[in-house]
């Protein structure tokens, strides 16, 4: 079984998806997914700790040699991304129970527990596979099921961002599919590793950047990089509260490691010199982390704040990609996983608010950190590992990101990373003054706190935040050999 | 007990008694017992720690450690030592104080209250401790964590807004200016840990220090340099035991401690002397130190008036640890405890008063002080100490200051020493003679308004008397500030 693990992780969801789609209603349908979920955890640790200790596991579908065949190779960098999602998943689904019960009609349950477990083999997938037409495939696998999983939401939008998500999501995997369709007419291969043996003979070739042009575009929207962002808040603010947090914590994550991945393990080393692409992410990401953090402050529904939030985020991820060095590319991995365990957690105390009064708008909320204690202690520790206060996950990843910018003295993006926590002060703060500050409307002077089952799966996260934050072994031990074993890494 | 587990006991008490506090916080006489009890435990092993430190003893302990060669780590050195017992021995006074004027005036949220307090203590004691500055960076930021429900204690909207204020200066310049000198302190010289003579020398190319340095200056906002002072008069809103304890001796005093650490531990007072890093910047303390009096003889209210007296004070100093001569780094060191024991008089004072008669303005006090004699009288000897009259504790700050800058050989830095001792009498001694001499509006003696409670009484006469006893017993401090700067 060892050896078929990578093969497994992708299955195993696959098939239960089939499973829980003609299960009856009821508890069922739950059960199963949690159960594939944890499956998922264990095998995806199991992985983990084979590559961190074996070295590379290359495993050949159907028994066909690559590059023919389709390959699934795992490093420690692909490793890392698919134990998040996992790990993820399997802290949302017992948060799930309730807030889906609650969100969704019960008739689609089963259809929900369905759609969630393709999204999770399509995220996974992209994770495992080592062939670059087969990342397309699991790219759409885990977009058309978030689509149907975001117009799942309560509110009518739910629809129209569904809608736009659909547009936006196709252009993007469209422009992956051209870029992808062009490198194959020059280099005559879709695997991985055999593209980076082959790229350096055909780099002057102008097919080659148009397609890597593609490819790039097309995963900025996916990953919703300012300016393409603008299906994120929506998406984020409708969809129901168990899958914003689990797509926060997830899907923009997965498209940043293919980005990680074509960049530094598909092109030829070298290649990024010839280009501008650093200069323009570095940009890019100064940008989305200023203007978007912004925007946050601005909002008036707790949501939509938190995705706007998400944006910046990424800006952080893309700008450590941007600087295109070991330390800046270490950095970027370390947040990956940090960004995660803020965001999941805080999604999830907002969720734990809508469980109880059925809104998350700034104005509803006020004076519920005095009912709600635990939700609130949540947020406000989530909040302090956004904004990045020593002791939490988030000042590990600042810490990186900018130390790899002072090593290229690259001062304004210094700045930026600062300015960035700054303006997430304000916006927390914001946040926790309507909650705590703010006095409660009769109507909520005696509401319960969230239930049991919604608290403890969030603070697993937030003691996570804080764990993360005093020992890194594994967050910084592991990101470092990611980046090191990324090859295209001149500097 | 062994070393590691007094330091830790020390630290984590007054988080054992937050749970106290909040266990009986249907029990105000307990509630109250419990903090009184831990403060005092907290003196003692305060106390404890610093004799068997005098007596050559090694306190060090590491926590964990987050990233490799960053750790969480407590070491206790003379500085330190100095800083603790002024936090500490000053807690168990303004818990005293604190009782008769939260039920005095009638506070609600008191539970809140003495949970954040006891939580600011032991963050104060984590920076006093700090073996790093990344160490010393975690207890900062949370003690401005811990400090702010403090501020916004009444809620109303000036509360809120001032909260905000707060908050934003402090959590702003440490983000954005502190640790961007620490994460180039790393950077340059690979370690953050405090060492005698500093780290940076040979390692940092001397035309970037004065940056360096500024972005410590300006980063720790706690210490109040103009520009960025304004969170603290906006902080008076407190209830007065907070304006007392934490924003004239924790919270304010750990600013400038972290300075003096960063200046001696960090550039070493050699490298700073050898380079002239903070030739320009003494200047943005001494333009603090006489606008911040200037403004502060504009103020009628009586608790903002303090407030700037305590900036200006501050940037005396800043500017003594900037000025780096062994003379003016003793006398930085020493005014932080002659400054906190004279400026919490005068605030346990303004408080008193605000109690019995809801007076808050200056103008308005003429003809108290003989109904109030005993608060008055506190007052007068925390203002002539202030100002650095003998035999008040205040003068030997303030001769080691003049000392320093006359090693330095800038004497017009001593004339601004000067001129601000009299600006001191300006803005202060108006308030005791308006009171003593002074005759009540309207020309009704004040008959009906009898003394503070007693407890709040006890606690000015304490500090008040330590005014006079520092005066004639300062050798402890100086042989830590001594120790301090490399003598022996």
């Amino acid at each position: 079984m060892q050896e078929h693990i990578s093969l497994l992780l992708v299955v195993i969801p696959l098939i239960t998806a089939l499973i829980v789609a003609v299960l009856p209603r009821g508890i069922l349908p739950w059960a199963s997914t949690l159960v594939a979920t944890f499956i998922c955890v264990v095998l995806a640790s199991m992985q983990l700790w084979e590559v961190i200790n074996g070295g590379v596991i290359s495993y050949e579908l159907g028994g066909w040699k690559p590059p023919w065949g389709i390959e699934y190779r795992i490093d420690t960098l692909n490793a890392f991304v698919a134990l998040i999602v996992s790990g993820i998943a399997a802290i949302t689904l017992p948060y799930a129970l309730l807030s889906a019960e609650k969100e969704i009609p019960p008739h689609q349950i089963p259809l929900f527990y369905s759609a969630f477990l393709l999204c999770f083999t399509g995220l996974l997938g992209i994770t495992q596979t080592g062939d670059i037409f087969n990342v397309f495939v699991f790219l759409e696998i885990s977009s058309l099921s978030s689509y149907v999983l975001i117009s799942l939401g309560s509110k009518r939008q739910a629809l129209t961002s569904s809608y736009q998500y659909l547009i936006m999501g196709t252009l993007g995997a469209t422009f992956f599919l051209i870029g992808v369709g062009f490198i194959y007419s020059q280099t005559g291969t879709l695997n991985m590793a055999d593209l980076a043996r082959i790229l350096p003979e055909v780099t002057e070739l102008k097919t080659i950047h148009t397609g890597f042009a593609f490819i790039l575009i097309g995963l900025a929207l996916k990953l919703a990089l300012f300016p393409l962002h603008l299906w994120l808040p929506n998406a984020y603010t409708y969809a129901p509260s168990v899958i914003t947090v689990f797509l926060s914590a997830t899907a923009t994550k997965v498209a940043v490691y293919v980005v990680i991945r074509i960049l530094f393990y598909v092109m030829p080393s070298g290649f990024m010199a010839t280009i501008p692409i650093g200069d323009f992410f570095v940009l890019l990401g100064i940008a989305g982390i200023i203007i978007m953090s912004v925007y946050a402050i601005y909002q008036s529904n707790v949501k939509r704040l938190l995705a706007y939030s998400s944006v910046a985020q990424i800006g952080y991820m893309v700008l450590g990609i941007g600087l295109a060095s070991t330390a800046g590319v270490t950095a970027t991995i370390i947040h990956l996983f940090n960004h995660a365990l803020m965001k999941g957690a805080l999604f999830m105390a907002v969720g734990a608010i809508i469980y109880r009064i059925g809104s998350c708008r700034m104005d509803n909320i006020h004076g519920l950190g005095r009912q709600m204690p635990w939700t609130f202690g949540a947020i406000v520790i989530g909040g302090l590992s956004l904004i990045g206060v020593p002791g939490t996950a988030g000042f590990i990843s600042k810490w990186y990101l900018v130390l790899a910018a002072i090593e290229q003295s690259a001062w304004i993006s210094v700045a930026a990373i600062l300015t960035g926590s700054l303006l997430a002060v304000i916006y927390v703060g914001r946040l926790i003054e309507a909650l705590y500050f703010k006095p409660a409307t009769e109507s909520q002077q005696n509401l319960k706190e969230a239930p049991i089952l919604l608290l403890a799966p969030t603070w697993v996260l937030v003691f996570a935040n804080i764990y993360f934050g005093l020992d890194t072994e594994l967050t910084v031990g592991v990101s470092e050999q990611a980046a090191q074993a990324l090859k295209a890494i001149v500097k | 007990m062994s070393a590691e587990t007094l330091m830790l006991t020390t630290m984590l008490l007054p988080l054992a008694g937050v749970i106290g506090i909040i266990s009986a916080r249907n029990n105000p006489n307990v509630r109250e017992g419990i903090t009184l009890l831990t403060s005092v435990i907290v003196a003692f092993l305060v106390l404890t720690i610093a004799n068997r430190f005098l007596n050559g003893e090694e306190f060090s302990l590491t926590i964990a450690e987050p990233l490799p060669g960053i750790a969480i780590a407590f070491r206790i050195e003379s500085l330190g030592v100095l800083f603790s017992l002024v936090a500490g021995l000053l807690w168990v006074v303004t818990s005293i104080y604190a009782i008769g004027y939260m039920r005095g005036h009638h506070e609600k949220n008191q539970t809140r209250f003495y949970a954040a307090f006891a939580v600011a203590i032991s963050c104060t004691l984590g920076i006093a401790y700090a073996d790093n500055l990344f160490t010393l960076f975690l207890f900062y930021e949370f003690l401005t964590l811990s400090t702010y429900p403090l501020v916004t204690h009444s809620g109303t909207d000036k509360a809120k807004h001032a909260g905000r204020t707060y908050l934003g200066i402090l959590l702003g310049t440490s983000i954005g200016f502190f640790l961007l000198g620490i994460l180039i302190t790393w950077y340059v010289a690979g370690t953050v840990t405090f060492q005698e003579n500093g780290i940076l020398s040979g390692k940092l190319d001397p035309a970037w220090a004065g940056i360096l340095y500024a972005l410590f200056l300006f980063g720790i906002g706690k210490a109040a340099v103009m520009p960025f002072h304004r969170w603290l008069p906006a902080a008076m809103v407190a209830p007065t035991p907070v304006s007392a304890l934490l924003h004239a001796v924790a919270v304010v005093k750990a600013g400038v401690f972290t300075l003096l650490k960063v200046t001696i531990y960090i550039f070493g007072s050699d490298f700073i002397l050898a380079n002239d890093v903070t030739g320009g910047l003494v200047w943005v303390a001494a333009i603090t130190i006489l606008v911040a009096s200037m403004i502060a003889m504009t103020k009628d209210n009586l608790k903002a008036r303090l407030a700037y007296s305590t900036i200006s004070q501050l940037s005396y100093i800043v500017l003594g640890t900037m000025l780096a001569t062994k003379s003016s780094l003793i006398g930085s060191a020493i005014h932080i405890v002659m400054h906190a024991f004279s400026k919490i008089t005068l605030f346990f004072a303004a408080g008193a008063i605000l109690v019995v008669t809801h007076k808050k303005l200056v103008s308005e006090l003429d003809g108290l002080g003989r109904a109030m004699p005993v608060t008055f009288g506190a007052f007068l000897i925390g203002t002539l100490s202030i100002i650095g009259l003998p035999p008040f504790g205040g003068m030997w700050s303030k001769w080691y200051l003049g000392l320093g800058t006359i090693e330095s050989g800038n004497l017009l830095l001593l004339g601004v020493l000067m001129l601000s001792s009299l600006l001191n009498i300006a803005y202060l001694m108006p308030i005791p003679i308006r009171a003593f001499f002074g005759k009540p509006a309207g020309g009704i003696a004040h008959t009906h308004i009898n003394e503070a409670p007693k407890t709040i009484l006890l606690a000015m006469i304490i500090t008040s008397v330590m005014c006079i006893v520092l005066f004639f017993y300062s050798n402890h401090f100086y042989q830590l500030a001594n120790l301090a700067i490399g003598n022996n």
